[in-house]
């Protein structure tokens, strides 16, 4: 990297907000979202507050951190909470009511790095609405770029080189790579910080970008797959209390848990 | 209420991590764990001392019958084995002789606990009969001492009353059974579009009835009102065992007196609330949070009329806390990250409510930028999701808890006029100075600390020492009643008499007023079998 600069790049979704219980709609084929609640996804959250702790960290090695977001013209709220926390632009892409699957999400993502001049990308490891873990894999296969998922810790060995501590399946992995990559945030890497009032007043002269899918007419963003149904997961029987001992090992034994 | 933080919190990191990945939501647990660490002693560990032993002065009134064969042979001749709890070996029934705060100790050697309003008619019959003294308990989250037992009363607790009776979609009006658990309750109601009109930090343990019995007012009166503004009906068992119902529910009833009214906030000496029925508002769709510090106690009020102003009906809760408060609070809550990094003397919670959430946040935006323009707020953060929401409410309401999880708390609720509303927690501190009690161990006393809901000129004096001690209460009681009697507040905004306060009703009412609910109380109650050595 010659500039020794980074410009951070970190896209961020509006989903339900997760204390609220999704419901599935009347067709039975989406989450109901009339009436509900929406926020910032978690772990974009995190992916937020680490670019701009790098930044607060090291300031003459940050030159930009800009938040992105496909979605409805109210995703436009949570990228200006982005800009109150720290990030420096923002560019808004409406998508209306589309949604987007992952491959066509990574793929105007790809468009945005390029105009964006990224080379770190940091994102959530999922969205909570869908759970699919794919658009940072796939951002990073379209870019040809190392990835580091799942990131419980980022530390920069110099300029240009990034370690990751990874959560993996029992335990910890650390990796190490050259930038440009993409990071995927997971929850342990830290605890966002609220938004400041005085910090919101100033986003607002912060630069949003607005855009709609149509700027992007050259990436094919339509669906491969098709939703068939969507079921609430079957409601657990009540538990029983049990008088004694023998009388579990009993029970237990009725329902050969033992 | 902790517990279900608890939970809460293990259920987003299980939906954080999707389905079918044990170890992930394992780890994604632990990974949370920083933010739940809680301390889990609530209170003193040893046990409180006898009340009886406490307070010497008061004495077992020698009128009421000791407890014999043939009355605990009667009990269990109408209530089942499931519905009656002895003293023995194994049980000491410290959970019902104990309060909350673990500051009383009474000695019961039993508790009844009736399925049935009818059960409890009956028993109200025969100890009114006997002239055995009986204890009515709720969730037993009371402050003051008041559902606890002193000496050997019977304790009726009504948890096994805890039905919804009825609930009619189109006006919001609740029946529902006195043990009824708020939460429950309000849980029920978020089903059907509504909303308790009343929430307080105990909303996990207290009961509906318990909260009707000593008139709680709690974090949304500002909003909502009292409950001698939202119970419609009651359905009460007087003490000689009739039952008193006036569960018809209208909201416009002018023939004769209101009588409900007497039971509510008479902390179960007229009569044991069974049932309820209560006016409920349409839930709000859309809430906000705004954490904000001012510089004094002068600003918070000022703050309090412009969000009155500019705010207006979206406005659901004006809370304020000192800085001792959240210095408290944070040696309690490590891990969940508090709005500022800096401190401020003081800090307000407002919380807005509406049925659009664009509406609301334009209003409130609009009133936190000229609010800081104005410079009245120095710093100041707004929740942006729930959980940030639900955590900026926490370092209210987990005050109470912070202050006694060191040793104990003395807790002061008071009204006072709101100019006057801080002056007590200077002068409670000043005064713990002089007597050189207050400061680092082994001194007794931690710090006075002062909050409250400034919407209702209500504070909250809490005392936070390392043990309690007579030379403490000494330099507080009197003293505080005076200070507020002085400057014609009321020593009991909504915690209730109790046994706590029974002595110093005369700080805030006059003889008359005295006399009169005296004679009511023997009125109903001759004997004087319910809730003995307290109220009054």
């Amino acid at each position: 990297m010659a500039s020794k600069q980074l410009r951070i790049l970190v896209p961020v979704k509006r989903v339900v907000d997760y204390q609220i219980r999704p419901r599935v709609n009347k067709a039975g084929n989406a989450i109901e979202t009339n009436g509900v609640k929406f926020s910032i996804n978690p772990f974009d959250d995190i992916a937020v507050e680490e670019a701009v702790r790098i930044k607060e960290k090291n300031k003459s090695l940050v030159e930009n951190i800009h938040a992105v977001s496909i979605g409805p013209a109210k995703a436009q709220d949570i990228l200006r909470n982005c800009l109150a926390k720290g990030a420096d632009t923002s560019t808004l892409i409406d998508s209306k009511d589309v949604q987007l699957e992952p491959l066509a999400v990574a793929k105007v993502l790809k468009e945005i790095v390029d105009k964006q001049k990224t080379n770190l990308i940091i994102m959530g490891k999922q969205a909570i609405d869908d759970d699919c873990n794919n658009t940072g894999q796939m951002l990073a296969g379209l870019l040809n770029w190392p990835q580091a998922t799942n990131a419980a810790k980022v530390e920069f060995v110099d300029s240009d080189t990034v370690k990751v501590t990874r959560e993996i399946d029992g335990g910890e992995e650390t990796i190490s790579g050259t930038l440009p990559m993409v990071i995927t945030t997971d929850l342990r890497l830290n605890t966002p910080r609220y938004v400041g009032l005085q910090n919101l007043m100033k986003a607002k002269k912060k630069p949003m970008e607005k855009l709609s899918l149509k700027d992007f007419s050259n990436v094919d963003v339509q669906p491969r797959l098709k939703v068939i149904s969507m079921e609430e997961p079957k409601p657990r029987a009540p538990g029983v209390a049990v008088k004694s001992v023998d009388e579990l090992i009993e029970k237990l034994k009725d329902v050969k848990a033992i | 209420m902790i517990r279900g933080i608890i939970v809460k919190q293990l259920t987003k990191a299980a939906r954080l991590r999707g389905p079918g990945n044990v170890a992930g939501v394992l780890r994604a647990a632990a990974a949370l764990a920083p933010q739940i660490t809680i301390k889990h002693n609530y209170s003193s560990k040893a046990q409180p001392k006898l009340t009886s032993e406490l307070y010497p002065s008061v004495k077992r009134n020698p009128n009421y019958k000791k407890l014999a064969n043939e009355d605990i042979q009667f009990f269990q001749s109408i209530l089942t084995e499931n519905e009656i709890l002895q003293a023995n070996d194994k049980e000491d029934l410290a959970f019902y002789n104990e309060d909350w705060m673990r500051k009383y100790r009474g000695q019961s050697k039993i508790v009844l606990k009736p399925k049935s309003v009818e059960k409890i008619s009956q028993i109200l019959k025969y100890c009114n009969e006997q002239k055995i003294a009986v204890v009515p308990q709720g969730g037993n989250t009371g402050l003051v001492g008041g559902s606890v037992p002193v000496f050997d009363e019977v304790v009726l607790s009504v948890s096994n009353l805890n039905e919804i009776r009825n609930f009619d979609p189109v006006s919001g009006i609740l029946k529902c059974d006195a043990g009824v658990i708020l939460e429950n309750a309000d849980n029920f109601l978020a089903e059907h579009g509504y909303i308790f009109p009343l929430d307080l930090g105990a909303k996990g343990s207290c009961h509906v009835g318990g909260v009707v019995a000593c008139n709680a007012g709690g974090l949304r009166l500002l909003r909502y009102g009292s409950l001698h503004g939202s119970v419609l009906g009651l359905e009460v068992v007087l003490p000689n065992g009739d039952i008193l119902n006036s569960m018809h529910s209208l909201r416009k009833d002018n023939t004769g007196y209101d009588l409900k009214q007497l039971f509510i906030g008479s902390e179960g000496t007229i009569g044991i609330i069974t049932g309820v029925s209560i006016l409920t508002p349409p839930r709000p769709k859309a809430f906000n949070v705004s954490f904000l510090a001012v510089n004094s106690y002068e600003d918070v009020q000022k703050v309090f009329v412009k969000a009155k102003k500019e705010l207006l009906e979206i406005l659901s809760a004006f809370e304020f806390m000192d800085d001792k408060s959240q210095q408290l609070t944070k040696h309690h809550l490590a891990g969940v990250p508090h709005p500022f990094e800096e401190s401020y003397p003081f800090y307000i919670l407002i919380e807005t409510s509406g049925s659009n959430k664009d509406h609301d946040d334009e209003k409130l935006e609009k009133f936190l930028e000229s609010a800081m323009e104005d410079g009245l707020v120095v710093d100041g953060v707004v929740a942006q999701d729930e959980t940030e929401l639900r955590n900026l409410w926490q370092w209210r309401e987990l005050i109470p808890e912070s202050s006694q999880c060191q040793g104990g708390v003395y807790k002061y609720d008071v009204s006072l006029p709101l100019k006057h509303l801080y002056s007590l927690v200077e002068a409670a501190n000043a005064r713990l100075s002089e007597a050189a009690l207050l400061g680092d161990a082994p001194k007794p006393v931690i710090q006075a600390v002062g909050y409250g809901h400034v919407g209702d000129g209500n504070l909250h004096l809490n005392v936070a020492v390392r043990e309690y001690n007579k030379q403490v209460e000494k330099a507080l009681e009197p003293f505080v009643y005076e200070f507020v009697s002085s400057k014609n507040g009321s020593i009991s905004a909504e915690h209730g008499l109790g046994f706590q306060k029974k002595n110093y009703i005369g700080y805030t009412k006059n003889p008359q007023e005295i006399k009169m609910i005296k004679d009511l109380k023997t009125h109903f109650d001759p004997n004087g079998i319910l809730n003995p050595y307290k109220y009054i």
